[in-house]
């Protein structure tokens, strides 16, 4: 039986409550490490808790957050997008320089758009070659960056507008903007692939592509449909990360993709594709930020960090083969 | 339920070990999975050197008695004895010490790489780590010579028909030295003349010695290669027998708790001025379909007959637009339409049931109601937004309709039965009636039980007044539903039968197998 849908209500037998204790584990594992941490940073570091702190996490979990969320719809789409830190640093880069020519509002914009249309390339090129995604975002991500540095000549493109710094750093009511950019992203990707048909047919070609075909589902049209999303979502990050520190340059988000990946699948969404929710990869999200902001208030070496993070990440990967086993 | 039969039974303490004569003994084996009970106290007995069928209903427990046996399971409860001796499989890697092996339904061969290689896998003959290729060989050649198999060693099992590959599974089973091979649906994906080849070889290797346990819901080739038999219902053992003591009647009797017949529903055939619903002219696809012209009246059954390969599922997929073509018109209605992607075929209202449910039919992993709803999602949203609402009480509708268990929507689809996931698939494309349903093995894997609900269900879809296209590899089936039978060879239709209400004797399995053979 199938993880712990409604059938193991029913079930009385004195076997099932370690089955079922599994299958919560596996369903709902990342809210339980979830309280877990939060409770534990709650007791060990009092300046964890505060108002400040909790705002500062979600502003420092938005720009990756973002890219996450892209990534989510590929996964369960059945495709990974590793050109997301390069499209990160390209929206960014574009921003800055149509800035540094005085436009700074339509540089944010066309940043943004910038992110859509390389998206809309991925997934043209996958779909019409049927290539796989991952080598094709992997060659396209160093193309990617390539461009940016030949945009920003390899230099850092420093924008003094103040304008230009508001997406990034501005303020409303006490949180910050990229903190409603993200909310807002995650809300709209939860209706999409929560409520639309569009939705249903990305979940449908990543559980079983040949019978979405046959099941008359536009196959190439939903994938490219997938990388777009992905890459807007880093074009949004990327304009906010520009934005942020009022610079454009090439080398930033190295390796945002691996990360947000990383959130993806800690929150329990299978990287085999078909399944897969917005809320797990919003928890995912939270997870990582929670371990590095407990870690940097309780002054653990930034180096044990990525051990930790690492350590998380095959968890939840193993977590998801076991649940992929189980009868 | 009766005992397995034999008299130690009731020695507790070395109940196995009396009996030269049994190779595998089970007592009391139960085994759940979830809230469902697989098995349920089973008491067996395997006579050495025998062939032992297993029968019963699609989850009737059979496959995974066997499994259990093959160590591919661990049972909850219950005991497993081999050879005498009290066992405990962890591992089928355990149960291969003892010569005991599985060969599965689905081919478990890698098919990159040559028979040879696949028959000695993680067995190869080495010398410190290095492999003695011609030692290896040398045992190859002892075991072609053992098993009369004509098989290249160095062909790739990629290139291999369904039973080469099959033998070269068995050929894996001997050469790990297997005493006692589990064959789960040896034959369920063979044609008829390949399936008889099977069976030769499964004699043989009884003949050699070695016991086989012969699980298939084929009745009549159990019964005509088995020695005992065993009948499973829901878990539980009706019956132990001797193979001759049985018919395939009494099997279904057994298996079903009833008694059921396995004739088909009678034919009610369509007007003779039934209007044409569906036509294609001209069909190919270069080397594969050539020439293909029929029509399809309204309620009328046209069956597409022929051996693998000749062609038949590719014309399928082909009017489907799955599979590109070369040339080639259809019309809908006498109207001209283009269909050149599934996507096109659906909304002109052609349906496809395609041949394998789990990799081209349903979404094993989505819910019930969402496989349902999938091809038509459009009729249940409000632009681009699903009317969750609609989607479910819809589907539910269908699901009832068609006797699905539960009809739930809500549940995922790999939770249900081989047989009610059939059902679904049927309530996928039945969800909005198509003018031409096209059925591609449209019994596939399921049970006698179901397989009658399934030809009961075509033959009052025709009623509706639909166009079906049935393929299907029995060719029972095809001669017992169909209003007339397209026989295909070499990618032509060579021969058209046509049945009739008051003469019976043009549309013959003679006549179709002397088409497909090209006989005279």
């Amino acid at each position: 039986m199938a993880k712990g849908d409604a059938p193991s209500v029913i079930i009385v037998e004195e076997r099932k409550p370690r089955r079922l204790k599994l299958s919560i584990l596996t369903d709902y594992g990342i809210i339980i490490a979830f309280i877990a941490v939060f409770v534990v940073l709650s007791l060990l570091a009092p300046a964890f808790l505060s108002t400040r702190n909790m705002l500062n996490v979600l502003d420092q979990a938005s720009q990756v957050g973002l890219v996450a969320l892209g990534a989510t719809v590929t996964i369960i789409g059945g495709g990974f997008d590793l050109s997301a830190g390069a499209i990160f640093a390209f929206s960014g880069a574009v921003a800055a320089f149509i800035a540094s020519l005085g436009y700074p509002i339509p540089g944010l914009a066309v940043g943004i758009l910038a992110g859509l249309t390389l998206g809309f390339l991925n997934g043209g090129l996958i779909s019409g070659f049927r290539i796989d995604s991952f080598v094709t975002t992997l060659a396209s991500g160093l193309i990617i960056r390539g461009f940016a540095f030949v945009l920003t000549a390899g230099l850092l493109i420093q924008i003094e507008d103040e304008l230009f710094a508001m997406l990034g750093r501005g303020r409303f009511l006490e949180a910050k903007i990229p903190v409603f950019f993200f909310a807002g992203f995650a809300m709209i990707v939860w209706f999409v692939l929560a409520r639309t048909t569009f939705g249903r047919y990305v979940y449908a070609i990543g559980g079983n592509e040949e019978a979405a075909r046959l099941s008359g589902v536009r196959v190439g049209f939903v994938r490219t449909m997938t990388f777009a999303i992905s890459g807007l979502s880093a074009g949004i990050a990327g304009v906010i990360g520009a934005s942020r520190i009022s610079t454009g340059q090439a080398n930033v988000g190295m390796g945002i993709e691996l990360s947000a990946i990383a959130a993806v699948v800690i929150g329990g969404t299978s990287i085999m594709g078909g399944e897969g929710a917005v809320w797990r990869t919003i928890f995912g999200v939270l997870l990582l930020q929670l371990i590095s902001n407990g870690m940097n208030i309780l002054n653990v070496p930034p180096f044990y960090q990525l051990a930790v993070e690492g350590s998380v990440i095959l968890f939840a990967i193993a977590l998801d083969s076991v649940r992929h086993r189980m009868p | 339920m009766s005992p397995s039969g034999s008299p130690i039974i009731n020695e507790h303490k070395d109940w196995g070990s009396n009996d030269p004569q049994s190779h595998v003994r089970t007592r009391g084996i139960s085994k759940r999975f979830g809230g469902v009970e697989a098995l349920i106290d089973i008491d067996l007995n395997i006579a050495r050197g025998s062939i032992h069928g297993l029968v019963g209903e699609n989850g009737a427990g059979k496959s995974t008695l066997g499994k259990i046996v093959a160590g591919a399971l661990r049972p909850d409860e219950g005991e497993l004895a081999v050879d005498g001796r009290r066992v405990h499989y962890a591992t089928p890697r355990d149960a291969l010490i003892d010569g005991i092996t599985m060969i599965h339904q689905e081919i478990t061969l890698v098919p990159k790489l040559t028979v040879l290689e696949n028959v000695y896998l993680g067995i190869e003959s080495r010398r410190a780590g290095v492999l003695q290729a011609r030692e290896t060989r040398q045992r190859f050649g002892g075991l072609i010579a053992k098993s009369h198999f004509d098989l290249p060693p160095d062909a790739l099992v990629s290139s291999l028909s369904v039973s080469d590959q099959k033998k070269v599974e068995i050929l894996k089973a001997m050469a790990r030295n297997a005493r006692l091979i589990v064959m789960d649906e040896p034959t369920a994906a063979l044609p008829d003349d390949e399936t008889a080849k099977l069976i030769e070889i499964v004699r043989s290797l009884c003949e050699a010695g070695t016991t086989i346990v012969y699980v298939s819901h084929f009745l009549e080739e159990v019964l005509s290669v088995a020695d005992t038999v065993t009948v499973l219902r829901n878990g539980e053992l009706v019956r132990t027998a001797p193979a001759k003591d049985e018919t395939p009647e009494s099997l279904v009797t057994a298996m079903l708790g009833r008694s059921m017949s396995l004739t088909f529903p009678p034919k009610k055939f369509p007007a003779a001025d039934a209007p044409v619903v569906f036509s294609v002219r001209h069909l190919s696809r270069r080397g594969i379909i050539e020439e293909v012209s029929f029509d399809i009246r309204a309620g009328e059954i046209v069956g597409l007959a022929g051996l693998i390969g000749s062609g038949r599922s590719e014309v399928a997929k082909t009017i489907f637009g799955a599979d590109r073509r070369d040339s080639g018109e259809l019309e809908i209605e006498q109207q001209p339409v283009k269909v050149d992607t599934p996507h096109e075929a659906v909304k002109e209202g052609i349906a496809l049931l395609p041949e394998s449910r789990k990799d081209q039919g349903l979404l094993m992993s989505l819910f019930v109601g969402h496989n349902v709803s999938l091809p038509h999602l459009a009729t249940v949203s409000r632009g681009l937004i699903i009317e969750s609402g609609r989607e479910l009480r819809e589907t539910a509708y269908i699901l009832e309709e068609l006797d699905v268990r539960p009809p739930e929507p809500a549940v995922r689809v790999d939770s249900l039965s081989g047989g009610n996931q059939q059902k679904v698939l049927f309530a996928k494309w039945l969800f909005r009636r198509p003018k031409l349903l096209i059925a591609d093995e449209p019994t596939h894997g399921v049970d006698v039980g179901a397989k009658r609900t399934i030809y009961q269900l075509l033959t009052s879809l025709a009623e509706e007044g639909m166009a079906l296209l049935l393929i299907s590899s029995e060719l029972e089936e095809v001669l017992g539903l169909a209003h007339r039978v397209l026989v295909m060879r070499l990618g032509r239709i060579v021969e058209e039968l046509v049945d009739s209400p008051d003469d019976h004797s043009s549309l013959t399995e003679d006549a179709v197998m002397r088409a497909a053979f090209a006989t005279e």
